[in-house]
C-alpha cells in the first residue's frame, strides 16, 4: 500500500501536468470547492494521522488546539528541517515529488484557515528548495495559490524558506525564532505555537509527511486511512532504512508489519549484508535508543515486535525504544557500539543550541567522556558517570533535545554495558584499528 | 488564588510565577536564580537552577507535572502546589545544574573581581558538591575589550543572556549577542564592535558572575574590604540614584542600586557609573542595607548587624566542645599568658 510514493518513480511528476495526470490537486478541488474547513479537519481526526516528525502527535488533535481569534492571522509551517542522522525521508519526498507536498500545504491550510504558509527547508538542500520554489510557481501559473484559488474565494500564499544550517532549528519553536530571523533557539513553553507561534500569531508546525498525507485522507476520507495500519498506528510512514542492509533507502511501509519482515524481507532491506549477522537497530534516528538484536525483533512478552508506535516502544525504555522519525539503522556485529555512540554524542555536543545548561555543558561532557573511552583512557567510573550526567540533562531541558541527546547514550549503556567494560579494560586491544568487541561465544559470522 | 509552596500557603495575584510567590514568602524557600531577571523582560528558563517540583497542577486538575518546571516562568495557578526545598529530585537536579554550570568555569574566584557577589558562588556554595567528577580540560576563550569601560571575560560566562536582553532593552543598535552554538557559545558584539551607547554599563550590574566586569573598577579591591553607601545626583539621563562603593574616602565603584535578590532597582547611566567617581559628585543618603547574607556584611562595615544563624552558633558551640576535649598532654606545658595577651 503506498500513498505517498505511488507515483513517486514516475518520470516528470516534478511538473505539474505530469503530476496532475496521476491524480494530482484532486484534493484541493475537493476540499476548497465541496468540504468547509472543519470537514477537512475532522476527516484528518478521523484517520488519526499521528505526526511523522518524531513525537508521534496526532495531527487533527494538534489542528484542533489551534486558537482563533478574531482579526489574527494563523499560520501553518511546514517542518522540513529535517536534519536527524539516520533520517532522509522528508529529502527524498520533496525532491522527487515536490508537489505532493504543495498539495498537502494547500489543504492543510485551508483547514486551519492559514493565508500564509512558510515551508522551512534546511540550508543544505539548496536543489530541494530550487526544486520547491519551481513547484510552487507551477502552482501559481495553474492558479492552485494565490488570490481566489480555483474560483473558491481562498487566498493562500506560499514560501519556501531556507534554514542556516542547525539541527536546533527543528525543534518548532526555534524553528519559528529562526523563520522570524532570530538565532533559533528554543522558546519555553507554554505558551506553545498553536496560542503564540509566529510572530505571536496562533501557528501550526507539522511535518513533510504529515502535511503531505493529508491530500490523501481528504480525497479517500480519513476511514479508508484509518483502515491501514495497527490500532492507533495508522496509515503509511516512510522509513528511511540505512547500514548495514543490503537494500538501503526510502520505503512506504503500512504500520503494523513485522521489524523482521522489515529488515529481512527482499521487498524492504533485503537483510543483512552478505555473512553478517544483525547486531543492533536504532529504529527511529539517531535519538532513539539503541536495542540489540534480541529485543528489537521481539518484545519482552515475547512477540514480534511490529513497525508501529506502540510496539517499538512496549516495555519503555527498559526492553523498547520509539519510532521516532523513522530513521532506521541497522548495524551488523562489525559495529563498535562505542565508537557509534561517540558520533551521536558529537552530534549533540556540535548541535546544541547553548541556551539552557543541562544541554549545553552536558552534552559536551558526554561527549568528551566517550571520546576519552575510545581512546582507551577511560576510567571504571566513567561508565556510572555517564548514566549519571544523561539522568541530569534528560526531562530538565527547554527543549527535546537533550533527551535526544541523553537516550542514546544511556540506551547504549544499558543494553551494551561490556562492550563500554571492555574498552576500559582492555584499551591496548579497543584501540586496535577496527576492533569490535564479541560477547564470549559470539562467533564472527555465519 | 492560593498556592502552597513546600507546606506554606499564600494568596497570589493572578499571572503571579512561582518564583514571585516563593520570594513572597522568604529566601529560605525562594529557588535560586542564575539567568531570570525581574527588572528584564523575556528573561528566565533558561539556565534551568530553579527547577521545581509541582505536585499537583490546580485545584481543577490535580495531577503532578510530569517534569520538573522552571519556576520563574512558570505562572502559578489556583491550588498549585508546588515542592522547593523538601522535594529530594528536586535537590539533587540542582546539584546537576551547579556541576554543569561549574564545569566550564575556571573557578578563579581569587583572582575575579566579582568573588563576593557572585550568584554562581553562593549557587555553588549552597546547593553544589565540593567534588569534581571532571577530568576533561576546560573550554577556553581570550578575554576581550567591551570598549573602555567593559571586560568580557567568556571564560567566566555561565550564557545566562541577562546581558543580552539588557543591551537590547536598554539600548539603541543591537550589537550585543550571543555566537555560535552549544557549550562553544560565547558572548559577543557585532563583529568586535565597541559598546558605545549611554546605558551599556548595565551589563555589568546584571551579570551573575564575573564574566562582564568594570575596567574602572577591576583588581583595584575585593569587595568585602569596600563599603557601599546610597547616594544620588541631579542626572538628565538616568534616576540618578545609585550605590558607591568607598574604600576608606575614596570612590572605587558606582553600581545601580539592588534588591535584596540582587537585582537592579533603577538601571544608571554610563555618566554616573563610570565618570562621577568623587564624594562630591553625589548627596550621600547613608549606608546601604546589605540584605542578602553577604561577605560584604562581614566587614567591619555593617558586622553588628549580622546575626549569627542557628548552624554557625552550632558549629562554634561543637568546635569548642571538641576543643576542650582535646588531649593536650603531649605538649609541653605553656606558662599562663601575661595578662595583657588575655582577652
Amino acid at each position: 500500500m503506498k500513498i505517498l510514493t505511488e507515483h513517486i518513480e514516475v518520470p516528470g511528476i516534478e511538473t505539474i501536468d505530469v503530476f496532475r495526470k496521476h491524480g494530482g490537486y484532486q484534493a484541493v478541488e475537493k476540499a476548497l470547492k465541496k468540504m468547509t474547513p472543519d470537514e477537512v479537519t475532522e476527516e484528518v481526526k478521523k484517520s488519526g494521522l499521528r505526526g511523522r516528525g518524531g513525537a508521534g502527535f496526532p495531527v487533527g488533535m494538534k489542528w484542533s488546539f489551534l486558537a482563533k481569534p478574531e482579526g489574527v492571522p494563523r499560520y501553518l509551517v511546514c517542518n522540513a528541517d529535517e536534519s536527524e542522522p539516520g533520517t532522509f525521508k522528508d529529502h527524498y519526498l520533496m525532491w522527487k515529488s515536490p508537489h505532493t507536498l504543495i498539495e498537502g500545504m494547500i489543504v492543510s491550510s485551508f483547514a486551519l484557515g492559514a493565508n500564509t504558509s512558510y515551508i522551512y527547508v534546511r540550508g543544505e538542500l539548496m536543489y530541494v528548495i530550487h526544486i520547491l520554489e519551481k513547484a510552487i510557481q507551477e502552482a501559481y501559473d495553474k492558479g492552485l495559490l494565490g488570490k481566489n484559488i480555483l474560483g473558491s474565494g481562498y487566498d493562500l500564499d506560499l514560501y519556501v524558506q531556507s534554514g542556516g544550517g542547525a539541527y536546533i532549528c527543528g525543534e518548532e519553536t526555534a524553528l519559528l525564532e529562526s523563520l522570524e530571523g532570530k538565532r533559533g533557539n528554543p522558546r519555553n513553553k507554554p505558551p506553545f505555537p498553536a496560542v503564540k507561534g509566529l510572530w505571536q500569531c496562533p501557528t501550526v508546525v507539522n511535518n513533510v509527511e504529515s502535511i503531505a498525507a493529508t491530500s490523501w485522507i481528504v480525497n479517500n476520507g480519513g476511514d479508508a486511512y484509518a483502515q491501514i495500519g495497527v490500532g492507533r498506528s495508522t496509515g503509511t510512514k516512510l522509513i528511511s532504512a540505512s547500514g548495514h542492509i543490503r537494500k538501503p533507502g526510502v520505503y512506504e511501509i503500512p504500520l503494523g508489519i513485522t521489524v523482521e519482515d522489515f529488515i529481512y524481507s527482499d521487498e524492504w532491506c533485503g537483510g543483512i549484508r552478505d555473512g553478517h549477522k544483525l547486531k543492533a537497530v536504532v529504529a527511529g534516528g539517531s535519538s532513539v535508543p539503541i536495542l540489540p538484536a534480541e529485543m528489537i525483533l521481539t518484545t519482552a512478552t515475547g512477540e514480534k515486535r511490529l513497525m508501529t508506535y506502540e510496539s517499538l516502544s512496549d516495555g519503555g525504555f527498559a526492553t523498547g525504544t520509539m519510532l521516532g522519525s523513522g530513521g532506521f539503522i541497522v548495524m551488523d556485529e562489525t559495529t563498535c557500539i562505542v565508537h557509534n555512540t561517540l558520533t551521536f554524542a558529537r552530534f549533540y555536543h556540535h548541535e546544541s543550541c547553548g541556551q539552557c545548561s543541562p544541554c549545553r555543558e552536558g552534552t559536551g561532557w558526554m561527549d568528551k567522556v566517550i571520546k576519552r573511552i575510545e581512546l582507551g583512557q577511560g576510567r571504571k567510573e566513567d561508565i556510572d558517570l555517564l548514566v549519571d550526567v544523561a539522568k541530569k540533562i534528560e526531562g530538565n531541558t527547554i527543549c527535546p533535545l537533550g533527551d535526544a541527546a541523553a537516550w542514546p547514550v544511556s540506551a547504549a549503556i544499558r543494553h551494551f554495558r561490556d562492550e563500554f567494560e571492555w574498552h576500559i579494560e582492555h584499551p591496548e586491544l579497543a584501540t586496535q584499528p577496527g576492533a569490535v568487541y564479541m560477547r564470549p561465544g559470539a562467533s564472527w559470522s555465519n | 488564588m492560593k498556592v502552597t509552596i513546600d507546606n506554606i500557603t499564600l494568596e497570589v495575584e493572578p499571572g503571579t510565577t512561582i518564583m514571585q510567590a516563593a520570594r513572597m514568602i522568604g529566601p529560605e524557600i525562594a529557588p535560586p536564580a542564575m539567568c531570570y531577571y525581574e527588572p528584564l523582560k523575556g528573561t528566565g528558563g533558561k539556565c534551568r537552577g530553579c527547577l521545581v517540583k509541582v505536585t499537583a497542577g490546580s485545584e481543577k486538575d490535580p495531577r503532578p507535572m510530569p517534569k520538573l518546571v522552571p519556576s520563574c516562568i512558570t505562572t502559578v495557578q489556583d491550588g498549585m502546589i508546588v515542592e522547593n526545598t523538601i522535594n529530594e529530585q528536586v535537590l539533587e537536579t540542582r546539584k546537576g545544574i551547579v556541576e554543569f554550570l561549574l564545569l566550564n568555569h575556571p573557578l578563579d574566584c581569587p583572582v575575579c573581581d566579582q568573588a563576593g557577589e557572585c550568584h554562581l558562588q553562593d549557587f555553588s556554595f549552597e546547593h553544589g558538591v565540593s567534588a569534581t567528577r571532571t577530568v576533561e580540560d576546560r573550554n577556553t576563550f581570550d578575554p576581550v575589550d567591551l570598549g573602555p569601560y567593559i571586560k568580557l571575560n567568556m571564560n567566566r560566562c555561565i550564557l545566562c543572556y541577562r546581558c543580552v536582553y539588557a543591551a537590547d532593552q536598554l539600548t539603541e543598535g543591537r550589537v550585543h549577542g550571543v555566537m555560535h552554538r552549544g557549550d562553544h557559545a560565547e558572548i559577543s558584539t557585532y563583529i568586535e564592535k565597541a559598546i558605545d551607547n549611554d546605558f551599556s554599563g548595565n551589563v555589568i550590574d546584571v551579570c551573575p558572575v564575573g564574566a562582564l566586569t568594570d575596567r574602572t573598577y577591576r583588581f583595584k579591591s575585593r569587595v568585602w574590604f569596600s563599603k557601599p553607601e546610597d547616594a544620588h545626583c541631579d542626572c538628565d539621563k538616568c534616576s540618578g540614584n545609585v550605590t558607591l562603593w568607598y574604600r576608606g574616602d575614596e570612590v572605587i565603584r558606582v553600581t545601580g542600586r539592588k534588591n535584596e535578590w540582587g537585582e537592579v532597582k533603577e538601571f544608571i547611566c554610563n555618566t554616573c557609573r563610570f565618570e562621577r567617581k568623587k564624594t562630591s559628585d553625589w548627596v550621600i543618603e547613608g549606608p546601604t542595607k546589605i540584605a542578602r547574607h553577604s561577605v560584604i556584611s562581614a566587614n567591619k562595615y555593617g558586622a553588628n548587624l549580622i546575626q549569627p544563624s542557628f548552624p554557625i552558633k552550632q558549629a562554634a558551640l561543637e568546635y569548642k566542645l571538641i576543643d576542650d576535649d582535646r588531649d593536650r598532654s603531649f605538649l609541653p606545658a605553656r606558662k599562663s599568658l601575661p595578662s595583657s595577651e588575655k582577652k
